[in-house]
């Protein structure tokens, strides 16, 4: 089984991701303004329109092209002896330190402490009525599946053809995919949780929730 | 009224007072507000008589201040009357002006569109011992006193198309239409119709509706007014405005703000002036047949004499276009003259009777009026450098050029088609005649082996057309864009999603065409390209060059953006015209040209579309629209720059109803209001695929609306899906796709239906 107190330890220890940010093609680069220990964004806005921080920008044939932030973070390292020469694709430019948040933290724990069942392939999935209709009025933990339950109804052009479960029995924790949207193959579709793992699980989210400080 | 709700009414006049000036006269408000709060005190200490002596003179005070403060209204205070929500709203006009009404199209909230009110209401008249009742079609922006549902005036597309489709029915009926402009502007959804789209085709409609159609302007804003604002009389109120552009959104583009910053109250003070929106600034102009004079501080819900007033106004307007077409009325047309300059009192025009239905003649004659009458509007907004030799000599040339297309046209091949009709009928029962006969002959020959060329003949007639790489000219253009002489790579904005390569930009504008070759998006182009790369080489032939740009109302500091505009770009304004060839095929063209102050229509451009559909229109030749792109309506020309959108669409409708074919091609960024007019009107609408095309620029839906659009909201293939456009070209293909249309859509003679 695992150990969860453990895991959280782990991650509180060093609450970070870290962001290497690599050139995507040769070119000169030049960093312009920004410093260690700069606080930089992703993109953000409805659309992820608007685009995020500036962070170097690299120049081929008198082609500017700025290599932007990804994601929320702070500037660790910049290799700023790089600054005006001429760098192969793949070199790295700057370090991100991304802090994870609350729902990141409970979505890594989650994703080790619950069993994942995979998509078997590229299509849209829906639950079968009779459970659509259960989650729908009780919610996705009211479920409790067993090994070759009929479960979802895998569309893909057009054809339906219905999805058995296969692994541990237990209650239906989190749903990963959405309606009408296509699933990759070898995506997660749901997370379940054997029945005597559920109290363990609940008291893990409670703690994130109440325990993780976050960074910004 | 008791005491009681006097005083309330006192209040609620002296809190318009102040939400009218703000900030300014202060000591007149200071003065009415103690005078007011005094009375409240001492109120119940006084005997009844007391009270009502004491608030007669406080009424009376009020009074003399409101006609104090009257003379010192500026231009945004008159902005200011006309939003606040003690204004006289539509229903107020409808319950005090007309004897029945009854609301159609729905009530309330329960309505398409609330901020459009439509009512099918009557006037009664005494004649003599008759009593005739005369209906009338009423259309309006609907405020109402505050409710949030009516959306503050402005409408949304199928509010337009609401009273587009009542304005038919006041069509069929034959009764006169009474439209009523309460708008700040139209809503900018784009949701189908299409904001741009159902403006354009309500002026398209209302260019040739055969009843007399009454506006009464009182908030007339850009766009939204002109949707039902073309009329045959245009009344204004006088504490009204009439303009391109709020005068916040004009303040906003002079003082250049971005991310809905606020202009200062000077700035906004300053543009409301210099954009000359107030009813005596438009009847000086011309744009507004007559002001009706409002009581101090502008019209409220109470005051019943000014309804009265208005009412004798609507009727005596209505009366004037009937009688103005209208067959035989000498006397009481000279009798409503003799009344033009009177007091409202003297008028009573309640006893002469006219019908306001017409007779199909003098519904023609309506309309013949209704173009002449916007046709001679905003002639002196541009300049015309032509010596008075020249003009004379192209007046004669145009009256050339009448005569000869009223023979060779209208005279010749109007005979000369029936007879080619007859010819073709006789020919036809010939043939199948001669089959008979010849039918002996065919079989013997049939047994003879038949020749090459008749199976080479045949797979040429039943082959689908190929695409023809001919037309792109392998990449050798005719005009290639300065930017190809640039050692410099460039990266094409769909490279994280495509993995477009970087392309060079000597290949991306020369040979390709401003084209990305892996993902096909388009890069903007310059005009010249177009100009160059569509027409047949050589073939430009431009007229009018002469008229050019100018600033009509004196808006400071224009001359020299317009003089800076002149310089940068060797044009005289954003509208270029000219005849050409395509494939040997002779059309007219109109291009709206953006590097000229953002291809912006004033004056001067719309007389010279004016024009040229005029000139397309005598030698029956195809219209073609290219727009490069195009901003709007140039807010600094005011009234003059927004009266082209009726104008030039009543140009297009002349072209179109004498039997034209119009095309309008965009290319980069075509928006607001000559797109809801005179090119939005257009059956045949194509798109390059480098064209953002809208009826608001995302900036200006964030401002008046608070939603933030999706980026590619405005794309062509956007408009191509709501259906604003019928196609999108790539712009290599231009040339032959745009030839290909003309074959199609024009048929063989290109101009005759």
């Amino acid at each position: 089984m695992l150990d969860i107190s453990k895991l959280l330890e782990e991650i509180k220890a060093s609450p970070y991701e870290e962001l290497v940010i690599t050139a995507p093609h040769t070119g000169v680069v030049s960093f312009g303004s920004i410093k260690e220990g700069d606080r930089v964004i992703g993109a953000t806005g409805t659309w992820n329109e608007i685009p995020g921080t500036a962070l170097a920008t690299l120049q081929r044939e008198r082609n500017d092209k700025i290599i932007r932030a990804t994601q929320k973070g702070v500037v660790e390292k910049i290799y700023t002896e790089l600054e005006g020469t001429f760098v192969d694709a793949g070199t790295e430019l700057v370090r991100l330190r991304h802090f994870l948040s609350k729902d990141e933290v409970l979505s890594i724990i989650l994703k080790k402490a619950l069993y994942l069942f995979e998509a078997p392939e590229r299509a849209k999935y829906y639950f079968a009525p009779e459970v659509d209709s259960k989650i729908k009025s009780s919610g996705s933990q009211s479920v409790t599946v067993h090994d070759g339950m009929e479960l979802f109804i895998m569309s893909r052009m057009k054809r339906e053809a219905p999805l058995n479960y296969s692994g541990p029995d237990g209650a239906i924790y989190s749903v990963y995919f959405q309606h009408n949207e296509n699933v990759d193959a070898g995506a997660a579709l749901i997370g379940v949780c054997p029945p005597d793992q559920l109290s363990l699980i609940e008291d893990v989210v409670v703690r994130v929730q109440t325990e993780w400080v976050e960074q910004e | 009224m008791d005491t009681e709700k006097r005083t309330q009414h006192l209040t609620e006049r002296l809190t318009y007072i102040k939400d009218v000036f703000g900030n300014k006269q202060q000591e007149n408000i200071r003065l009415l507000e103690s005078k007011l709060e005094e009375f409240i005190q001492r109120e119940n200490g006084l005997s009844t008589e007391d009270k009502f002596a004491a608030l007669a003179t406080l009424e009376d005070l009020f009074g003399f201040v409101e006609r104090n403060l009257e003379n010192e209204l500026t231009a945004m205070d008159k902005v200011r009357i006309v939003r606040h929500s003690q204004r006289i709203c539509l229903r107020d006009i409808l319950e005090n002006v007309y004897d029945n009404y009854t609301e159609i199209g729905g009530k309330d909230e329960n309505s398409i569109d609330p901020s459009m009110l439509i009512a099918r209401a009557y006037i009664t008249r005494r004649s003599g011992k008759r009593v005739y009742h005369q209906p009338v079609m009423v259309i309006g922006q609907e405020k109402g006193h505050g409710e949030e549902f009516r959306n503050g005036g402005s409408v949304k597309p199928w509010g337009n198309a609401k009273a587009l489709h009542y304005m038919k029915v006041a069509e069929t009926e034959n009764i006169p239409v009474h439209t009523f402009v309460f708008t700040p502007g139209s809503f900018p959804v784009e949701e189908a119709p299409g904001a741009a789209q159902q403006i354009a085709k309500n002026l398209y409609e209302m260019a040739a509706l055969s009843v007399p159609v009454v506006a009464v302007f009182s908030e007339g804003g850009s766009g939204g007014a002109e949707a039902i604002g073309l009329a045959d009389s245009r009344l204004m109120l006088s504490h009204g405005y009439y303009s391109v552009i709020s005068p916040e959104g004009a303040a906003a583009i002079e003082g250049r703000l971005r991310d809905g910053k606020r202009a200062g109250p000077e700035l906004v003070e300053k543009c409301a002036h210099q954009l000359k929106i107030t009813a005596d600034d438009n009847v000086r102009m011309g744009y507004i047949d007559h002001k009706i004079q409002e009581p101090a501080l502008g019209a409220r819900p109470y005051h019943y004499d000014f309804f009265r007033t208005l009412r004798q106004e609507v009727i005596r307007a209505t009366d004037e276009v009937v009688l103005n077409v209208k067959g035989f009325s000498p006397f009481r047309a000279m009798a409503l003259r003799r009344r033009k300059g009177k007091s409202i009192e003297d008028l009573d025009l309640e006893n002469i009777h006219v019908r306001w239905s017409l007779s199909r003649k003098a519904r023609n004659r309506l309309i013949a009026k209704r173009h002449a009458k916007f046709n001679k509007l905003s002639k002196s907004a541009f300049i015309d450098r032509r010596p008075i030799h020249r003009r004379v000599a192209a007046w004669f040339v145009e009256k050339g050029w009448d005569t000869y297309s009223y023979f060779k046209y209208d005279l010749w091949r109007s005979h000369q088609k029936k007879l080619m009709y007859a010819v073709e009928e006789v020919d036809a029962e010939a043939r199948v005649l001669m089959d008979k006969v010849k039918g002996p002959w065919k079989k013997l020959t049939k047994a003879i082996p038949a020749s090459s060329s008749k199976a080479d003949k045949e797979k040429e007639l039943t082959m689908l057309s190929q695409w023809d790489e001919e037309d792109q000219g392998k990449g050798q253009w005719s005009y290639i864009s300065p930017r190809a002489k640039d050692d410099r790579a460039i990266t094409c904005p769909n490279s994280d999603t495509h993995g477009c390569q970087d392309l060079w930009a000597p290949d991306l504008f020369g040979e390709y065409a401003g084209v990305c070759n892996s993902c096909g998006h388009h890069f903007p182009m310059e005009y010249q390209w177009y100009m160059h790369n569509i027409f047949d080489p050589g073939s430009i032939f431009e007229f009018n060059t002469e008229v050019e740009s100018a600033n009509p109302l004196g808006f400071e500091g224009f001359d020299l953006k317009l003089e800076q505009a002149k310089n940068k770009t060797g044009l005289k304004s954003s509208c270029t015209t000219f005849e050409a060839r395509i494939n040997n095929v002779k059309v007219v063209v109109a291009t709206l040209i953006a590097p000229f102050r953002g291809g912006t229509v004033g004056a001067a451009e719309g007389e010279k579309f004016i024009q040229a559909a005029e000139r397309a229109k005598k030698k029956r030749f195809p219209f073609i629209s290219y727009v490069h792109g195009t901003a709007g309506i140039r807010i600094q020309e005011g009234v003059n720059g927004v009266i082209q959108m009726p104008r030039c669409t009543m140009a297009v409708r002349r072209y179109i109803d004498a039997g034209g074919l119009y095309l309008v091609l965009y290319d980069t960024n075509s928006y607001a209001g000559p797109l809801a007019s005179f090119l939005g009107c257009s059956p045949y609408q194509f798109a390059i695929r480098s064209s953002n095309i809208g009826f608001a620029g995302p900036g200006v839906i964030k401002e008046t609306t608070g939603m933030d659009i999706p980026p590619d909201y405005h794309r062509a293939q956007k408009a191509l899906s709501r259906g604003h456009i019928q196609g999108i070209w790539d712009r290599r293909d231009a040339r032959h796709n745009l030839s290909q249309a003309l074959m199609t859509m024009g048929g063989r003679n290109l101009y005759y239906r």
